[in-house]
Protein backbone atom coordinates (compact mmCIF):
# COMPACT_ATOMS: atom_id res chain seq x y z
CA UNK A 1 0.00 0.00 0.00
CA UNK A 2 2.59 2.34 0.85
CA UNK A 3 5.70 2.98 -0.71
CA UNK A 4 7.55 4.49 2.56
CA UNK A 5 7.67 1.88 5.08
CA UNK A 6 9.92 2.07 8.00
CA UNK A 7 10.33 -1.13 10.51
CA UNK A 8 12.85 -0.79 13.32
CA UNK A 9 14.12 -2.71 16.47
CA UNK A 10 16.97 -0.57 18.33
CA UNK A 11 18.05 -1.95 22.04
CA UNK A 12 19.44 0.34 24.32
CA UNK A 13 20.28 0.00 27.94
CA UNK A 14 16.83 1.36 29.44
CA UNK A 15 15.40 2.07 26.21
CA UNK A 16 13.88 -0.20 23.44
CA UNK A 17 12.69 0.97 20.27
CA UNK A 18 10.29 -0.94 18.50
CA UNK A 19 8.11 0.53 15.20
CA UNK A 20 6.39 -0.59 12.46
CA UNK A 21 5.14 2.05 9.55
CA UNK A 22 3.72 2.67 7.00
CA UNK A 23 4.24 6.62 6.39
CA UNK A 24 2.89 8.79 3.93
CA UNK A 25 4.31 9.88 0.98
CA UNK A 26 2.90 13.30 0.72
CA UNK A 27 2.46 16.60 3.78
CA UNK A 28 3.33 16.99 6.79
CA UNK A 29 3.34 14.02 9.21
CA UNK A 30 4.39 14.80 12.94
CA UNK A 31 6.34 12.19 15.44
CA UNK A 32 4.84 13.22 18.60
CA UNK A 33 5.84 12.34 22.19
CA UNK A 34 7.01 13.50 25.23
CA UNK A 35 11.05 13.18 25.62
CA UNK A 36 12.19 9.87 25.80
CA UNK A 37 9.17 8.22 23.74
CA UNK A 38 12.03 7.43 20.67
CA UNK A 39 10.41 9.61 18.05
CA UNK A 40 14.05 11.47 17.44
CA UNK A 41 15.90 7.97 17.57
CA UNK A 42 13.12 6.95 15.07
CA UNK A 43 13.84 10.26 12.94
CA UNK A 44 17.90 9.52 13.07
CA UNK A 45 17.11 5.33 12.01
CA UNK A 46 15.27 6.63 8.94
CA UNK A 47 18.15 9.18 8.41
CA UNK A 48 20.80 6.66 8.95
CA UNK A 49 22.55 8.55 11.76
CA UNK A 50 21.62 5.62 13.74
CA UNK A 51 22.03 2.03 12.55
CA UNK A 52 19.34 -0.49 14.15
CA UNK A 53 20.79 -4.12 13.84
CA UNK A 54 17.35 -4.99 12.52
CA UNK A 55 15.32 -2.86 10.50
CA UNK A 56 13.48 -2.63 6.72
CA UNK A 57 13.56 0.88 5.35
CA UNK A 58 12.26 1.54 1.99
CA UNK A 59 11.53 4.65 0.37
CA UNK A 60 9.62 5.16 -2.81
CA UNK A 61 10.42 1.76 -4.12
CA UNK A 62 14.14 1.84 -3.24
CA UNK A 63 15.63 0.11 -0.27
CA UNK A 64 17.59 1.86 2.67
CA UNK A 65 17.97 -0.67 4.96
CA UNK A 66 17.37 -4.39 5.26
CA UNK A 67 19.07 -7.29 6.04
CA UNK A 68 21.97 -7.21 3.33
CA UNK A 69 21.75 -3.47 2.37
CA UNK A 70 22.84 0.18 4.59
CA UNK A 71 22.66 3.15 2.68
CA UNK A 72 25.05 5.52 4.44
CA UNK A 73 23.61 9.04 5.15
CA UNK A 74 25.18 10.80 2.40
CA UNK A 75 23.59 8.57 -0.26
CA UNK A 76 20.14 9.00 0.63
CA UNK A 77 18.31 11.82 -0.97
CA UNK A 78 17.23 13.46 2.35
CA UNK A 79 17.23 16.45 4.03
CA UNK A 80 18.10 16.97 7.80
CA UNK A 81 17.08 19.93 10.15
CA UNK A 82 18.62 19.43 13.41
CA UNK A 83 17.15 20.91 16.84
CA UNK A 84 20.29 23.63 17.19
CA UNK A 85 20.99 24.99 13.61
CA UNK A 86 24.32 23.42 13.38
CA UNK A 87 25.59 25.76 10.98
CA UNK A 88 29.49 25.40 9.65
CA UNK A 89 30.92 28.29 11.60
CA UNK A 90 34.16 28.20 9.09
CA UNK A 91 31.75 28.75 6.18
CA UNK A 92 29.80 32.36 5.48
CA UNK A 93 26.05 31.48 5.60
CA UNK A 94 26.22 30.99 1.23
CA UNK A 95 29.18 29.04 2.08
CA UNK A 96 26.50 26.91 4.44
CA UNK A 97 23.87 26.55 1.58
CA UNK A 98 26.31 25.46 -1.06
CA UNK A 99 27.96 22.93 0.87
CA UNK A 100 25.41 20.17 -0.17
CA UNK A 101 24.73 21.44 -3.34
CA UNK A 102 28.21 20.94 -4.91
CA UNK A 103 27.68 17.47 -3.60
CA UNK A 104 24.44 16.76 -5.04
CA UNK A 105 24.78 14.58 -8.36
CA UNK A 106 22.02 16.92 -10.36
CA UNK A 107 22.75 20.70 -10.37
CA UNK A 108 19.65 21.84 -9.76
CA UNK A 109 20.38 25.77 -8.81
CA UNK A 110 16.53 26.71 -8.78
CA UNK A 111 16.37 24.44 -5.29
CA UNK A 112 19.16 26.98 -3.52
CA UNK A 113 16.96 30.51 -5.08
CA UNK A 114 13.79 29.29 -4.12
CA UNK A 115 15.25 27.87 -0.98
CA UNK A 116 16.88 31.10 -0.10
CA UNK A 117 13.64 32.67 -1.41
CA UNK A 118 11.11 30.76 0.96
CA UNK A 119 13.32 31.58 4.16
CA UNK A 120 13.84 34.72 3.34
CA UNK A 121 17.48 34.87 4.06
CA UNK A 122 18.77 36.37 0.53
CA UNK A 123 20.33 39.69 2.20
CA UNK A 124 22.17 37.03 4.82
CA UNK A 125 24.33 35.08 2.42
CA UNK A 126 27.84 36.84 2.84
CA UNK A 127 27.47 36.83 6.83
CA UNK A 128 28.90 34.17 9.10
CA UNK A 129 26.75 32.28 11.14
CA UNK A 130 28.10 33.96 14.58
CA UNK A 131 26.16 36.87 13.71
CA UNK A 132 23.20 35.61 12.92
CA UNK A 133 20.76 35.78 15.23
CA UNK A 134 19.03 32.19 16.74
CA UNK A 135 16.14 32.46 14.79
CA UNK A 136 18.08 33.65 11.56
CA UNK A 137 20.47 30.12 11.75
CA UNK A 138 17.50 27.69 11.72
CA UNK A 139 15.98 29.29 9.11
CA UNK A 140 19.12 29.05 7.17
CA UNK A 141 19.70 25.27 8.55
CA UNK A 142 16.61 24.44 6.68
CA UNK A 143 17.22 26.40 3.73
CA UNK A 144 20.47 23.95 3.66
CA UNK A 145 18.73 21.37 3.83
CA UNK A 146 16.47 22.16 1.35
CA UNK A 147 19.29 23.49 -1.09
CA UNK A 148 19.95 19.90 -2.04
CA UNK A 149 16.72 19.13 -3.59
CA UNK A 150 15.91 16.51 -1.25
CA UNK A 151 12.76 14.26 -1.96
CA UNK A 152 11.80 13.70 1.92
CA UNK A 153 12.92 16.42 4.57
CA UNK A 154 13.72 15.19 8.26
CA UNK A 155 12.94 17.98 10.93
CA UNK A 156 14.06 16.97 14.31
CA UNK A 157 12.02 19.91 16.91
CA UNK A 158 13.53 22.53 15.20
CA UNK A 159 11.88 25.09 16.96
CA UNK A 160 12.54 23.61 20.53
CA UNK A 161 15.79 25.77 20.78
CA UNK A 162 14.28 29.03 20.51
CA UNK A 163 12.31 31.29 22.49
CA UNK A 164 8.73 31.88 21.94
CA UNK A 165 9.58 35.20 19.50
CA UNK A 166 12.26 33.38 17.74
CA UNK A 167 9.02 30.43 17.30
CA UNK A 168 6.73 32.81 16.15
CA UNK A 169 9.49 34.10 13.86
CA UNK A 170 9.88 31.08 12.04
CA UNK A 171 6.36 29.34 12.23
CA UNK A 172 5.27 31.04 9.19
CA UNK A 173 7.96 29.84 7.17
CA UNK A 174 7.25 26.48 8.22
CA UNK A 175 3.98 26.87 6.94
CA UNK A 176 4.90 28.49 3.52
CA UNK A 177 7.14 24.52 3.23
CA UNK A 178 3.75 23.12 4.37
CA UNK A 179 2.05 24.64 1.43
CA UNK A 180 4.75 24.69 -1.35
CA UNK A 181 7.15 21.66 -1.18
CA UNK A 182 5.65 19.02 -2.56
CA UNK A 183 7.84 16.44 -0.67
CA UNK A 184 6.70 14.26 2.41
CA UNK A 185 8.02 15.92 5.52
CA UNK A 186 8.62 14.04 9.05
CA UNK A 187 8.21 16.72 11.75
CA UNK A 188 9.26 15.48 14.97
CA UNK A 189 7.94 17.60 18.35
CA UNK A 190 6.28 17.76 21.67
CA UNK A 191 4.54 20.94 21.18
CA UNK A 192 1.23 20.81 20.63
CA UNK A 193 0.80 24.24 18.89
CA UNK A 194 3.39 23.06 16.34
CA UNK A 195 1.89 19.84 15.65
CA UNK A 196 -2.05 21.15 15.46
CA UNK A 197 -0.70 24.19 13.19
CA UNK A 198 1.51 22.37 11.05
CA UNK A 199 0.53 18.93 10.74
CA UNK A 200 -1.64 16.44 8.20
CA UNK A 201 -0.68 13.59 10.00
CA UNK A 202 0.67 12.22 13.38
CA UNK A 203 2.51 9.29 14.60
CA UNK A 204 2.06 9.56 19.00
CA UNK A 205 5.01 7.81 19.95
CA UNK A 206 5.62 6.69 23.83
CA UNK A 207 8.28 4.81 25.49
CA UNK A 208 9.60 3.66 22.43
CA UNK A 209 6.15 2.50 20.94
CA UNK A 210 4.17 3.86 18.49
CA UNK A 211 0.39 4.49 20.32
CA UNK A 212 -1.50 5.74 17.43
CA UNK A 213 -1.19 7.46 13.91
CA UNK A 214 -3.62 8.91 11.39
CA UNK A 215 -4.59 11.91 9.85
CA UNK A 216 -4.46 14.81 12.50
CA UNK A 217 -8.48 15.86 11.94
CA UNK A 218 -9.62 12.07 12.73
CA UNK A 219 -7.19 11.02 15.24
CA UNK A 220 -7.69 14.04 17.47
CA UNK A 221 -11.16 13.36 17.43
CA UNK A 222 -10.62 10.21 19.36
CA UNK A 223 -11.94 9.54 22.48
CA UNK A 224 -10.28 6.26 23.12
CA UNK A 225 -6.79 7.54 23.14
CA UNK A 226 -4.53 8.93 25.33
CA UNK A 227 -3.58 11.88 23.17
CA UNK A 228 -3.42 15.08 24.28
CA UNK A 229 -2.22 18.30 22.65
CA UNK A 230 -1.29 19.83 25.95
CA UNK A 231 -3.35 19.19 29.14
CA UNK A 232 -6.17 19.14 27.26
CA UNK A 233 -8.32 17.19 25.27
CA UNK A 234 -9.41 19.07 21.74
CA UNK A 235 -10.26 18.97 18.44
CA UNK A 236 -8.08 20.51 15.25
CA UNK A 237 -10.52 21.87 12.25
CA UNK A 238 -9.35 22.85 8.62
CA UNK A 239 -11.44 25.95 7.93
CA UNK A 240 -11.48 28.99 5.49
CA UNK A 241 -12.08 32.73 6.30
CA UNK A 242 -15.43 33.44 4.94
CA UNK A 243 -16.53 36.89 6.23
CA UNK A 244 -15.00 39.41 8.41
CA UNK A 245 -16.97 42.01 10.44
CA UNK A 246 -14.81 45.30 10.30
CA UNK A 247 -17.17 46.82 13.63
CA UNK A 248 -16.72 44.25 16.46
CA UNK A 249 -13.29 42.88 15.16
CA UNK A 250 -14.20 39.23 14.16
CA UNK A 251 -13.59 36.42 11.55
CA UNK A 252 -16.00 33.85 10.59
CA UNK A 253 -14.43 30.88 9.62
CA UNK A 254 -16.40 28.29 7.59
CA UNK A 255 -15.63 24.22 8.64
CA UNK A 256 -17.30 20.74 7.01
CA UNK A 257 -20.52 21.06 8.89
CA UNK A 258 -20.68 24.70 9.94
CA UNK A 259 -19.32 27.86 10.74
CA UNK A 260 -17.49 29.56 14.05
CA UNK A 261 -16.90 33.10 14.83
CA UNK A 262 -13.00 34.41 16.47
CA UNK A 263 -10.98 37.03 16.72
CA UNK A 264 -9.92 38.67 13.83
CA UNK A 265 -6.52 37.83 12.73
CA UNK A 266 -6.13 40.23 9.79
CA UNK A 267 -6.31 37.30 7.48
CA UNK A 268 -8.51 37.84 3.94
CA UNK A 269 -11.58 36.43 3.13
CA UNK A 270 -10.80 32.61 1.15
CA UNK A 271 -7.54 32.21 3.74
CA UNK A 272 -7.17 28.86 4.61
CA UNK A 273 -6.98 28.32 8.44
CA UNK A 274 -6.79 26.11 11.20
CA UNK A 275 -8.84 26.20 14.20
CA UNK A 276 -7.89 23.93 17.18
CA UNK A 277 -11.22 24.00 20.19
CA UNK A 278 -10.48 22.44 23.24
CA UNK A 279 -13.05 19.96 25.21
CA UNK A 280 -13.31 22.55 28.33
CA UNK A 281 -14.18 25.17 26.12
CA UNK A 282 -17.30 23.16 24.60
CA UNK A 283 -20.50 22.81 26.54
CA UNK A 284 -23.63 21.21 25.22
CA UNK A 285 -27.40 22.26 25.69
CA UNK A 286 -30.77 19.88 24.92
CA UNK A 287 -32.39 23.52 24.19
CA UNK A 288 -30.90 26.66 22.22
CA UNK A 289 -29.72 28.91 24.56
CA UNK A 290 -30.66 32.35 23.95
CA UNK A 291 -29.31 34.65 26.33
CA UNK A 292 -25.94 33.81 26.29
CA UNK A 293 -22.73 35.52 25.89
CA UNK A 294 -21.33 32.61 24.02
CA UNK A 295 -21.30 33.85 20.34
CA UNK A 296 -21.13 30.37 18.87
CA UNK A 297 -24.06 27.78 18.76
CA UNK A 298 -23.69 24.67 16.58
CA UNK A 299 -25.89 21.95 16.40
CA UNK A 300 -25.06 18.69 15.99
CA UNK A 301 -25.67 14.75 17.15
CA UNK A 302 -23.94 12.82 20.15
CA UNK A 303 -21.96 10.34 18.74
CA UNK A 304 -19.97 8.74 21.85
CA UNK A 305 -19.13 9.26 25.24
CA UNK A 306 -16.28 8.08 27.57
CA UNK A 307 -14.75 8.77 30.62
CA UNK A 308 -12.38 11.04 31.47
CA UNK A 309 -9.25 11.45 33.41
CA UNK A 310 -10.84 12.49 36.53
CA UNK A 311 -13.87 10.05 37.81
CA UNK A 312 -16.23 12.86 37.47
CA UNK A 313 -15.76 13.85 34.31
CA UNK A 314 -17.07 12.64 30.73
CA UNK A 315 -15.64 13.42 27.63
CA UNK A 316 -18.46 13.87 24.82
CA UNK A 317 -18.00 13.62 21.18
CA UNK A 318 -20.53 15.55 18.72
CA UNK A 319 -20.77 15.23 15.17
CA UNK A 320 -21.22 18.37 13.66
CA UNK A 321 -22.10 18.01 9.68
CA UNK A 322 -19.02 16.37 8.58
CA UNK A 323 -16.85 17.58 11.51
CA UNK A 324 -16.25 16.34 15.49
CA UNK A 325 -16.33 18.35 18.25
CA UNK A 326 -15.16 17.02 21.64
CA UNK A 327 -16.65 18.45 25.06
CA UNK A 328 -15.91 17.94 28.61
CA UNK A 329 -18.62 17.65 31.14
CA UNK A 330 -19.20 16.07 34.81
CA UNK A 331 -20.90 12.42 34.47
CA UNK A 332 -23.53 14.18 36.09
CA UNK A 333 -24.47 16.75 33.88
CA UNK A 334 -24.22 13.68 31.44
CA UNK A 335 -27.03 12.29 33.23
CA UNK A 336 -29.37 15.30 34.08
CA UNK A 337 -29.47 15.85 30.48
CA UNK A 338 -29.86 12.32 29.19
CA UNK A 339 -26.81 12.78 26.61
CA UNK A 340 -26.75 9.45 24.96
CA UNK A 341 -25.31 8.42 21.39
CA UNK A 342 -27.49 9.77 18.51
CA UNK A 343 -29.16 12.43 20.99
CA UNK A 344 -29.71 15.65 18.83
CA UNK A 345 -27.95 18.24 20.56
CA UNK A 346 -26.56 21.86 21.22
CA UNK A 347 -23.23 22.76 20.88
CA UNK A 348 -21.63 26.34 22.60
CA UNK A 349 -18.24 26.64 21.95
CA UNK A 350 -16.65 29.77 24.06
CA UNK A 351 -12.88 30.04 22.52
CA UNK A 352 -11.69 29.32 19.08
CA UNK A 353 -8.04 29.07 19.17
CA UNK A 354 -6.87 30.42 15.52
CA UNK A 355 -3.65 28.87 13.87
CA UNK A 356 -3.01 30.70 10.24
CA UNK B 1 78.65 36.59 17.92
CA UNK B 2 77.47 33.12 17.06
CA UNK B 3 79.88 31.08 15.58
CA UNK B 4 79.94 28.82 12.53
CA UNK B 5 79.62 25.72 14.99
CA UNK B 6 76.59 27.54 16.74
CA UNK B 7 74.79 28.37 13.25
CA UNK B 8 75.09 24.93 12.07
CA UNK B 9 73.87 23.11 15.49
CA UNK B 10 70.65 25.83 15.19
CA UNK B 11 70.32 25.26 11.19
CA UNK B 12 70.15 21.25 12.16
CA UNK B 13 67.71 22.06 15.19
CA UNK B 14 65.65 23.68 13.05
CA UNK B 15 65.47 20.90 9.99
CA UNK B 16 64.94 18.31 12.79
CA UNK B 17 61.96 20.19 14.25
CA UNK B 18 60.57 20.62 10.86
CA UNK B 19 60.70 16.92 9.74
CA UNK B 20 59.35 15.72 12.48
CA UNK B 21 56.68 17.91 12.82
CA UNK B 22 55.66 17.44 9.36
CA UNK B 23 55.71 13.83 10.20
CA UNK B 24 53.43 13.90 13.30
CA UNK B 25 51.09 15.90 11.33
CA UNK B 26 50.57 12.61 8.99
CA UNK B 27 51.04 9.71 11.54
CA UNK B 28 49.36 12.35 14.68
CA UNK B 29 46.10 13.26 12.82
CA UNK B 30 45.04 9.53 12.11
CA UNK B 31 45.65 8.58 15.91
CA UNK B 32 44.15 11.96 17.61
CA UNK B 33 40.72 11.56 15.10
CA UNK B 34 40.53 7.82 16.27
CA UNK B 35 41.22 8.73 20.09
CA UNK B 36 38.60 11.46 19.65
CA UNK B 37 35.65 9.25 17.66
CA UNK B 38 36.39 5.81 19.53
CA UNK B 39 34.37 3.99 21.98
CA UNK B 40 36.85 1.07 21.97
CA UNK B 41 37.78 -0.37 25.27
CA UNK B 42 41.20 0.11 24.22
CA UNK B 43 40.91 3.52 23.99
CA UNK B 44 42.20 4.15 27.14
CA UNK B 45 45.89 1.85 26.64
CA UNK B 46 46.31 4.12 23.63
CA UNK B 47 45.76 7.30 24.88
CA UNK B 48 48.59 5.70 27.83
CA UNK B 49 50.77 4.68 25.50
CA UNK B 50 50.62 7.53 23.38
CA UNK B 51 51.71 10.40 26.51
CA UNK B 52 54.18 7.91 27.99
CA UNK B 53 57.00 10.56 26.89
CA UNK B 54 55.54 13.31 29.01
CA UNK B 55 55.89 11.49 32.20
CA UNK B 56 59.19 9.26 31.14
CA UNK B 57 63.04 10.76 31.68
CA UNK B 58 64.38 11.28 28.09
CA UNK B 59 67.10 8.74 28.99
CA UNK B 60 64.52 6.23 29.69
CA UNK B 61 62.92 6.33 25.85
CA UNK B 62 66.24 6.88 24.45
CA UNK B 63 68.11 3.75 26.02
CA UNK B 64 64.90 2.05 24.84
CA UNK B 65 64.87 3.25 21.49
CA UNK B 66 69.20 2.47 20.67
CA UNK B 67 68.21 -0.83 21.54
CA UNK B 68 65.93 -0.98 19.52
CA UNK B 69 67.15 0.46 16.72
CA UNK B 70 70.99 -1.21 17.28
CA UNK B 71 72.26 -3.76 15.29
CA UNK B 72 70.38 -6.74 17.42
CA UNK B 73 67.11 -4.64 18.01
CA UNK B 74 63.92 -5.54 15.83
CA UNK B 75 64.31 -1.79 13.82
CA UNK B 76 67.79 -1.97 13.51
CA UNK B 77 67.52 -5.66 11.64
CA UNK B 78 64.75 -3.96 9.65
CA UNK B 79 66.67 -0.99 8.38
CA UNK B 80 69.23 -3.22 7.47
CA UNK B 81 67.75 -5.64 6.07
CA UNK B 82 66.87 -2.69 3.88
CA UNK B 83 70.34 -1.71 3.18
CA UNK B 84 70.16 1.67 5.20
CA UNK B 85 71.93 0.54 7.64
CA UNK B 86 71.45 1.75 11.90
CA UNK B 87 70.17 4.58 12.67
CA UNK B 88 71.34 5.60 16.30
CA UNK B 89 74.29 8.34 15.94
CA UNK B 90 72.74 9.39 12.07
CA UNK B 91 70.01 12.29 11.38
CA UNK B 92 67.07 9.86 10.75
CA UNK B 93 67.59 8.33 13.78
CA UNK B 94 67.29 11.74 15.61
CA UNK B 95 64.18 11.86 13.78
CA UNK B 96 62.39 8.53 14.63
CA UNK B 97 63.65 8.99 18.32
CA UNK B 98 62.32 12.52 18.07
CA UNK B 99 58.87 11.67 16.56
CA UNK B 100 58.23 9.52 19.68
CA UNK B 101 59.35 11.71 22.19
CA UNK B 102 57.30 14.49 20.53
CA UNK B 103 54.09 12.52 19.84
CA UNK B 104 51.95 13.45 22.93
CA UNK B 105 52.35 17.00 21.97
CA UNK B 106 51.02 16.75 18.25
CA UNK B 107 48.61 14.14 19.14
CA UNK B 108 46.68 15.59 22.79
CA UNK B 109 46.24 19.29 21.43
CA UNK B 110 44.53 17.36 18.02
CA UNK B 111 42.34 15.20 20.26
CA UNK B 112 40.82 17.95 22.60
CA UNK B 113 40.29 19.79 19.15
CA UNK B 114 38.52 17.30 17.45
CA UNK B 115 36.47 16.05 20.66
CA UNK B 116 35.63 20.21 20.61
CA UNK B 117 34.62 19.93 17.46
CA UNK B 118 32.12 16.79 18.34
CA UNK B 119 30.02 14.05 16.28
CA UNK B 120 27.20 16.99 15.10
CA UNK B 121 29.04 19.09 12.48
CA UNK B 122 29.74 15.35 10.65
CA UNK B 123 26.32 14.00 10.97
CA UNK B 124 25.34 17.49 9.34
CA UNK B 125 27.70 17.26 6.62
CA UNK B 126 26.75 13.34 5.82
CA UNK B 127 23.18 14.59 5.40
CA UNK B 128 24.33 17.03 2.71
CA UNK B 129 25.90 14.14 1.04
CA UNK B 130 29.28 14.36 2.20
CA UNK B 131 31.06 11.24 2.34
CA UNK B 132 32.88 10.64 5.92
CA UNK B 133 36.41 11.56 4.25
CA UNK B 134 35.06 14.34 2.76
CA UNK B 135 33.47 15.50 5.77
CA UNK B 136 36.60 15.03 7.23
CA UNK B 137 38.65 17.77 5.40
CA UNK B 138 36.24 19.88 4.98
CA UNK B 139 34.20 19.90 7.89
CA UNK B 140 36.22 18.34 10.59
CA UNK B 141 40.13 19.79 9.73
CA UNK B 142 38.61 23.70 9.00
CA UNK B 143 37.15 23.39 12.33
CA UNK B 144 40.42 22.16 14.26
CA UNK B 145 42.20 24.25 12.27
CA UNK B 146 43.43 26.24 16.29
CA UNK B 147 44.05 23.10 16.93
CA UNK B 148 46.43 22.32 14.69
CA UNK B 149 48.61 25.49 14.75
CA UNK B 150 49.18 25.18 18.45
CA UNK B 151 49.94 21.50 17.93
CA UNK B 152 52.10 21.82 15.21
CA UNK B 153 53.63 24.67 17.10
CA UNK B 154 54.18 22.61 20.41
CA UNK B 155 55.44 20.08 18.55
CA UNK B 156 58.06 22.00 16.60
CA UNK B 157 59.29 24.01 19.99
CA UNK B 158 59.38 20.75 21.90
CA UNK B 159 61.40 19.01 19.56
CA UNK B 160 63.84 22.62 19.17
CA UNK B 161 64.14 21.82 23.17
CA UNK B 162 65.02 17.90 23.50
CA UNK B 163 68.20 16.58 24.92
CA UNK B 164 68.36 13.50 26.61
CA UNK B 165 67.18 11.90 23.67
CA UNK B 166 69.26 13.43 21.48
CA UNK B 167 72.17 12.13 23.80
CA UNK B 168 71.20 8.83 24.09
CA UNK B 169 70.48 8.34 20.28
CA UNK B 170 72.31 10.81 18.30
CA UNK B 171 75.35 11.35 20.43
CA UNK B 172 77.21 14.85 19.38
CA UNK B 173 78.57 14.64 15.53
CA UNK B 174 78.82 17.91 14.35
CA UNK B 175 76.45 18.93 11.30
CA UNK B 176 74.66 15.02 11.72
CA UNK B 177 73.05 15.18 15.38
CA UNK B 178 75.10 18.67 17.32
CA UNK B 179 71.72 20.22 17.81
CA UNK B 180 71.13 23.89 19.85
CA UNK B 181 71.15 22.26 23.30
CA UNK B 182 73.87 19.65 22.74
CA UNK B 183 75.97 22.44 21.17
CA UNK B 184 75.19 24.63 24.56
CA UNK B 185 76.18 21.72 26.95
CA UNK B 186 79.17 21.81 24.95
CA UNK B 187 79.95 25.12 25.48
CA UNK B 188 79.73 24.50 29.16
CA UNK B 189 81.48 21.80 29.40
CA UNK B 190 84.62 23.58 27.46
CA UNK B 191 84.07 26.46 30.04
CA UNK B 192 82.85 28.61 26.85
CA UNK B 193 80.48 30.35 28.95
CA UNK B 194 80.09 33.82 26.46
CA UNK B 195 79.43 30.83 23.59
CA UNK B 196 76.55 29.58 25.96
CA UNK B 197 75.06 32.33 26.92
CA UNK B 198 75.25 33.90 23.54
CA UNK B 199 72.95 30.63 21.99
CA UNK B 200 71.00 30.31 25.50
CA UNK B 201 70.00 33.79 24.80
CA UNK B 202 68.66 32.39 21.48
CA UNK B 203 66.96 29.63 22.62
CA UNK B 204 65.47 31.49 25.38
CA UNK B 205 64.12 34.00 22.90
CA UNK B 206 62.78 31.35 20.73
CA UNK B 207 61.28 29.86 23.26
CA UNK B 208 59.15 32.72 24.82
CA UNK B 209 58.35 34.01 21.52
CA UNK B 210 56.45 30.60 20.39
CA UNK B 211 54.63 30.39 23.86
CA UNK B 212 53.49 34.03 23.12
CA UNK B 213 52.14 33.36 19.14
CA UNK B 214 49.82 30.39 21.43
CA UNK B 215 48.87 32.60 24.32
CA UNK B 216 47.94 35.03 22.00
CA UNK B 217 46.07 32.63 19.99
CA UNK B 218 44.33 30.72 22.11
CA UNK B 219 40.91 33.23 22.74
CA UNK B 220 40.36 33.23 19.13
CA UNK B 221 40.27 29.42 18.59
CA UNK B 222 36.98 29.59 21.07
CA UNK B 223 34.44 31.25 18.43
CA UNK B 224 31.32 29.15 17.60
CA UNK B 225 28.15 29.19 16.40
Amino acid sequence: MSNFKAKFHVEWPGFTLDVDLNLPERGVTALFGHSGSGKTTLLRCIAGLERAKQGYLSFKGEVWQDETTWLPTHQRPLGYVFQEASLFSHLSVLGNLRYGLKRTSDIRNPALDQAVELLGIGHLLDRKPAHLSGGERQRVGIARALAVAPRILLMDEPLAALDLKRKQEILPYLERLHDELDIPVLYVSHSPDEVARLADHIVVMDGGKVVTRGPLVETMARLDLPIRLGQDAGVVLDAIVAERDETWHLARVEFAGGSLWTRDHHLAVGHRVRVRIQASDVSLATQPQEHSSILNLLSGVVDAISDDEHPGLALVRVRVGESNLIARLTKRSVTALAIVPGLPIWVQVKSVALME
Amino acid sequence: MLSDGDLQAIWLTLRLAGIVTLILLLIGTPIAWWLARTRAWWKAPVGAVVALPLVLPPSVLGFYLLLAMGPNGPVGAFTQSIGFGTLPFTFWGLVVASVFYSLPFMVQPLQTAFEAVGDRPLEVAATLRASPIDAFFTVAVPLALPGFLSASILTFAHTVGEFGVVLMIGGNIPGQTRVASVQIYDHVEALEYMHAHQLAAVMLVFSFVVLLVLYVWRPSSKKGA
